[in-house]
């Protein structure tokens, strides 16, 4: 089993004509079950058309209608992204990702805002994706350095969790779900709804949790695994140098009024009982040395 | 993005909140002038910077007459301003903002930003005004009110009143304390701000709330559709190095250290920053090139890193998904010699195409310290600073060839001495 998503999955994507939908396209088709799961693309002025044989609709309505399709990835450009993420929550998705970065803050508001009391669930944005190894694919992770296993991953980060991935794989340590859940202050599921997911998840063992400076994100979720985890959860904490004020890169890692340190984050994991490393290299080992 | 106090002056006031009258002056002419066009006894001649803290750094000064303000002017404009936002080097002062006097009778303090836990914008106010809101919020947090806004309803009358009667606002003052609040959350909501500040909000002696101060800062990724908040940059208060970066969609951050680093993604340059601090050194930057790299942008990622002239060692630290190490390698190569490298340089390499790239590192000749893993790097790049810096230089010196093992078998007949 797997959190999320797995073989099963159908998905459309919504900006399937872009450069970037394209190209993400064809080689999430191309891992595992890919050719099976990628049963749509949307956009509103090609309906009727197909990409390599993927058929477009005009509205995620009529996709799902059309195709059965469950869960969207959306590569739709910043200005018209949240309004693409309103349109797939609207046609009551299970799920749905959100790879597009540079959403104006304003807008997932207003989005988070109307997603109230909606089913649907959002991962990103600003978010390399979710896969389940060997089965499906959804996102922009390069699929080879995955390994299907035990061993959850959640990450608001893109290559530092191929990093943690590739360190798992190198080690023998597969993966059951890696979830990037992104670096944008407002955004959908967060660590603490991953760790949730990954406790009731028969295949995970153990998980490793990677965190960033700024909001209290990784606190809260370390407070839930002390109360309500079975499973062993690991984490590192990226910005140890990062200064007060300044934004490092994603809109949501900025250290502000002193709070979102990654000292105070790891102080609290610890306390809470995540063995921690001030490593990164040594993410994997880490995660290792927890496993009975 | 951020903008001077008179600029916020200028929106708030758009937005129907009172604030001083006051003009902007580039020269000390000019803020003279403005004080003649103000009128009245008292003034105040304040640093435009954008960093706070300006009044304890000596960069705002009452003036009671217009000599005043000349001698005023004089002294402020120019002058390297220091405040705990600035850095230990100060900001340059090159505009002024002279203003009436004001006639306060209490300073209060008022906030605005997006509320990662709730995921809404909060309205945080506090009768404590004019001092460090940080230090208030960690001494007596019971002194900041806060409100979390319904974007589909505003900030309500009620959540305005309640607000402004718990920082202190008299009764006779309630209907202006709700409409600075709620023009406040009008204007941070139009113009995507993520941060507005009003420290101090004054009540004055005849009951007026007035905005003393302003700062707004803006969403960098909302100001595609503001263009007349790009108009009010001012690259004077910006890191050149930074803007420099920008151009070539590079995300680049001056830091206090001495190893440059180059990374793609944001999470794993933070890491990689925390890696050479773990092992003893000190980065000099944060440096995210991003998915897309080409040679074109990593040799303008070198050119950057190595204008920094603190820097001793460069790391680059690349997992290759989309973006394939050789590409990265090639950049490399070829950046390496248009910049004339002259100070060691650590690469770590893994994921799409490694062997390729590494094949490309090794077979240019170049002295690259290849490492196995982020921490080997780390290591390496501190251990090479240590290196260069512990011998005592006479002269300039030629390219440290020695640090350099696993290039030397490649190394072609291209050695200059």
């Amino acid at each position: 089993m797997s959190i999320l998503i797995d073989k099963n999955t159908r998905v459309m994507t919504q900006g399937i004509t872009g450069k970037t939908g394209q190209f993400h396209t064809q080689t999430s088709r191309a891992y595992a079950n890919g050719k099976a799961c990628f049963v749509a693309g949307v956009n509103p002025k090609k309906a009727g058309e197909d990409f390599e044989g993927i058929p477009i609709f005009g509205t995620v309505a009529d996709a799902k209608k059309a195709t059965g399709a469950n869960v969207s990835v959306i590569y739709v450009p910043p200005p018209f992204a949240a309004a693409a993420i309103e349109e797939a929550v609207e046609a009551d998705l299970d799920l749905v990702i959100c790879i597009t970065e540079g959403i104006p803050v304003r807008d997932m508001v207003r989005t988070k805002y109307k997603m109230k009391g909606k089913r649907t669930l959002l991962v990103g944005p600003n978010c390399p994706g979710v896969i389940t190894p060997d089965e499906i694919k959804i996102g922009i992770m390069p699929g080879h350095i995955h390994k299907r296993g035990p061993i959850g991953v959640v990450s608001r980060s893109g290559t530092l969790t191929y990093e943690a991935v590739g360190q798992l794989t190198e080690l023998g340590l597969g993966q059951s779900t890696c979830v990037g859940i992104g670096g944008d202050p407002v955004n959908g599921v967060k660590h603490i709804d991953v760790l949730k997911m990954f406790n009731d998840d028969p295949k995970t063992e153990a998980v490793i949790m990677v965190g960033e400076i700024g909001g209290s994100d990784e606190e809260n979720a370390a407070r839930w695994v002390k109360a309500n985890m079975k499973k062993p959860v690991v984490g590192f904490i990226a910005g140890v140098t990062a200064p007060p004020g300044k934004r490092m890169g994603h809109a949501g890692a900025i250290i502000s009024g002193g709070k979102g340190t990654a000292q105070e984050k790891l102080a609290v994991m610890e306390e809470c009982g995540i063995k921690t490393t001030r490593n990164p290299a040594e993410m994997g080992r880490t995660l290792k040395s927890v496993l009975g | 993005m951020k903008i001077h106090e008179y600029q916020g002056k200028q929106i708030f006031r758009e937005y129907g909140m009172p604030t001083p009258r006051g003009f902007p002056a580039m020269s000390v002419d000019e803020a003279v002038e403005a004080a003649k066009k103000l009128g009245g006894k008292v003034w105040v001649v304040k640093a435009q910077i954008h960093a706070g803290g300006r009044g304890k750094g000596g960069g705002v000064k009452v003036a009671k007459s217009l000599d005043e303000v000349r001698a005023r002017a004089k002294e402020i404009l120019g002058m390297q301003l220091k405040t705990h936002q600035t850095g230990p080097a100060g900001q340059k002062v090159r505009r002024l903002l002279v203003e009436e006097g004001a006639d306060i009778k209490k300073e209060l303090y008022a906030g605005m930003v997006v509320d990662r836990g709730t995921q809404r914008v909060v309205l945080m106010a506090s009768s404590e005004g004019g001092m460090d809101i940080e230090e208030v919020a960690a001494k007596t947090p019971e002194k900041i009110r806060k409100v979390f806004i319904d974007p589909a309803q505003g900030l309500t009358d009620a959540d305005a009143d309640e607000i402004a009667l718990g920082i202190g606002i008299p009764q006779s003052s309630l209907a202006q304390g709700r409409a600075v609040f709620q023009a406040l959350y009008k204007c941070f909501d139009a113009t995507d701000a993520s941060l507005a500040e009003i420290n101090p909000l004054i009540l004055t002696g005849d009951g007026r709330v007035i905005a003393l101060d302003a700062k707004l800062n803006f969403d960098d990724n909302a100001l595609f559709r503001h263009p007349e908040e790009i108009a009010m940059r001012d690259l004077d208060e910006e890191d050149p190095l930074e803007i420099e970066a920008s151009k070539y969609d590079l995300n680049y951050i001056s830091l206090d250290g001495n190893i440059a680093c180059m990374v793609n993604g944001a999470g794993l340059a933070m890491a990689t920053m925390d890696t050479i601090k773990l092992f003893g050194g000190a980065p000099a930057n944060f440096l995210d090139v991003g998915g897309g790299a080409t040679a074109e942008r990593v040799t303008a990622a070198f050119k950057i890193m190595l204008s920094n002239k603190k820097v001793k060692a460069i790391l680059v630290n690349i997992f290759g998904g989309i973006m394939k190490c050789d590409t990265i390698a090639t950049g490399i190569v070829s950046a390496a010699r248009e910049v004339k490298l002259n100070v060691p340089l650590v690469v770590r390499m893994k994921g799409t195409n490694e062997d390729l790239g590494k094949k490309i590192l090794k077979d240019s000749g170049l002295p690259i310290i290849s490492a196995d893993n982020m921490g080997d790097a780390g290591k390496k790049a501190v251990a090479a600073v240590k290196a260069k810096t512990a011998k005592p230089k006479p002269k300039p010196k030629p390219k440290p060839k020695k640090k350099a093992p696993k290039a030397k078998k490649a190394k072609k007949a291209k050695k200059k001495k």
